[in-house]
């Protein structure tokens, strides 16, 4: 397609979706909003995708909204940036902790605002060395949306996300590594077969169980220890009537690599 | 032969309805709802049955009545509509009635879940009363039943809006008494359905019934009822065999006398 501002293909069970601005540096408009729910609905429905990649094209992972789609002069009535909240970066962030699949986020250069919670809103989260995550909402008048005032105090911790959203220093890949916000830096020349080759792996493994984990971990953040005890007994049940367990099981005691088929049963 | 709207399946003292429009939404139309209350009336006269869950789909419980129907009646039409009174019969099923609900429960689907005794629903659930989109109000229940169990604001706004409250929402404001993950929502609620019909027939209709008062008279009235219950109650034999099994720490063998 000539102006595709998301690039998506899926290869061994993995649904790769490149954000494509790379001279706005990925940075968000309304177009590139529709283009990337559409690349989700297809990881939503699809049996086959058994993962999802996300990396951005060019030097930058994603900017955050384009300011440049923000016209706000002086002489017009203020903006309701509530409502592009609610029409595009909320149902993306709650889509993506929701979907009962492992995503991959690599992270190749600047993420930026609600590129920033983008990233940190993906499963596993690995950066190029030269990455880089700010969380640039406060000099701009603005909150940390997209969840990002709800993941970066569980990452990071109180004190660390408050200088980061108050502040809005760069923080190098090495730094958000530290302190615990991503997964994995490696050398940015590696990045794209590193993720991808995780990515494929992950796409061989007991999808359906995976789904269960990634319910069970964003279910904590809501439930008090007895909720969350019940839920992974529930939760528990269902993994236990997969296939995928049987398969896992037979496979350990005969000594064979498992062969997983993802699915429910 | 009529198209079967409701399948009914049973696992021992337990009937479970399933409602089965899945190209309507599991829309309750007249024909749908007349079946369910003929499900409900057989099992509530056959003494082998404890219990009924009635339950829906993965994505719907039901999705209201049928529009179909309604865009063609008048005002004659339907001040002679006979839904209220299948309605009037589902609300005298005598034993305990329990909905899971998964997905939409709008409409007369909320109103179906609200007439039930126990509501159980899974994370994907959301009720709610869109008739007033339509230019209609709530027919079956919906105004009454809803406000008695969530309270006023939350009532009225339900009912004025139109909009849906999701699971979490309904479990804070007492409209469900469980939320489960949803692909154990109608596992759990048979369970608990299980569980009761397991229960003295007897001693189950009258705790029903003293139940219902709450609704329907004042705290003395209620009080004199529910005592009038416990007393026909020391008549039966299950109540001399409940007591002794639990003494003699043995599960009781209830007859229903």
């Amino acid at each position: 397609m000539e102006n595709a501002l998301i690039l998506s293909h899926i290869e061994a069970g993995v649904l790769t979706i490149t954000l494509n601005r790379p001279d706005r540096l990925n940075s968000f408009n309304d177009e590139m909003h529709h283009q990337l729910s559409e690349a989700l609905t297809v990881a939503e429905r699809d049996d086959s995708v058994r993962c999802m990649l996300i990396t951005g094209a060019g030097r930058g992972f994603c900017a955050g909204q384009d300011l440049n789609d923000r016209n706000v002069s002086v002489d017009q009535a203020p903006p309701d940036l509530g409502l592009s909240v609610e029409r595009f970066y909320n149902p993306l962030i709650r889509r993506l902790s929701a979907l009962p699949k492992p995503i991959v986020c690599a992270v190749n250069g600047v993420a930026a605002g609600a590129g920033a919670a983008l990233a940190m809103a993906c499963d596993i989260v690995v950066a190029a060395d030269n990455a880089s995550f700010i969380q640039s909402f406060c000099k701009l008048g603005l909150v940390p949306d997209s969840g990002g005032s709800w993941y970066l105090p569980r990452l990071a911790g109180h004190a660390r996300a408050m200088g980061m959203a108050l502040l809005g220093d760069k923080i190098s890949a090495q730094q958000a590594l530290e302190w615990g916000m991503i997964w994995q830096v490696v050398a940015a020349a590696e990045l794209a077969d590193h993720t991808q080759s995780m990515a494929k792996q992950l796409a061989t493994q007991p999808t359906y169980g995976l789904g269960l984990i990634k319910k069970a971990m964003y279910s904590s953040a809501s439930n008090t220890l007895d909720q969350q005890l019940d839920l992974e007994r529930d939760l528990q049940r269902l993994g236990g009537r997969s296939d995928d367990y049987r398969e896992g099981v037979s496979a350990f005691f005969a000594k064979r690599p498992p062969n997983f088929s993802g699915k429910q049963s | 032969m009529e198209t079967p709207w409701i399948l009914r399946e049973q696992q021992q003292r337990v009937v479970t309805l399933t409602l089965h429009r899945p190209d309507a939404r599991n829309a309750l139309s007249t024909a749908c709802l007349e079946q369910l209350v003929y499900q409900l009336e057989q099992a509530d006269s056959d003494a082998d049955v404890g219990a009924v869950v009635i339950t829906g789909a993965a994505r719907f419980f039901a999705a209201g009545a049928d529009l179909r129907e309604l865009q063609q009646q008048d005002v004659a039409a339907t001040q002679l509509d006979h839904r209220p009174l299948l309605w009037q019969r589902l609300a005298q099923f005598s034993k305990p009635l329990l909905a899971a609900v998964n997905g939409y429960a709008l409409g007369a689907g909320c109103e179906l879940a609200l007439a039930c005794d126990i509501t159980l629903c899974g994370e994907s659930a959301r009720f709610g009363l869109p008739e007033i989109t339509l230019g209609l109000i709530p027919g079956a229940g919906g105004t009454q039943r809803l406000i008695r169990c969530v309270g006023k604001s939350r009532a009225y706004q339900m009912v004025l809006t139109g909009e849906a409250i999701d699971a979490r929402c309904a479990l804070q404001a007492g409209l469900v008494s469980e939320v489960c993950v949803d692909a154990l929502t109608l596992e759990r609620t048979q369970q608990l359905a299980q569980r009761i019909s397991q229960q003295a027939p007897l001693a189950l209709r009258a705790a029903k019934q003293a139940l219902k008062q709450a609704q329907e008279t004042g705290l003395s009235q209620g009080l004199q009822m529910e005592r009038q219950q416990f007393v026909t109650l020391a008549a039966t034999e299950d109540r001399r065999e409940g007591i002794a099994a639990f003494f003699e720490k043995r599960t009781p063998n209830y007859q229903g006398r």
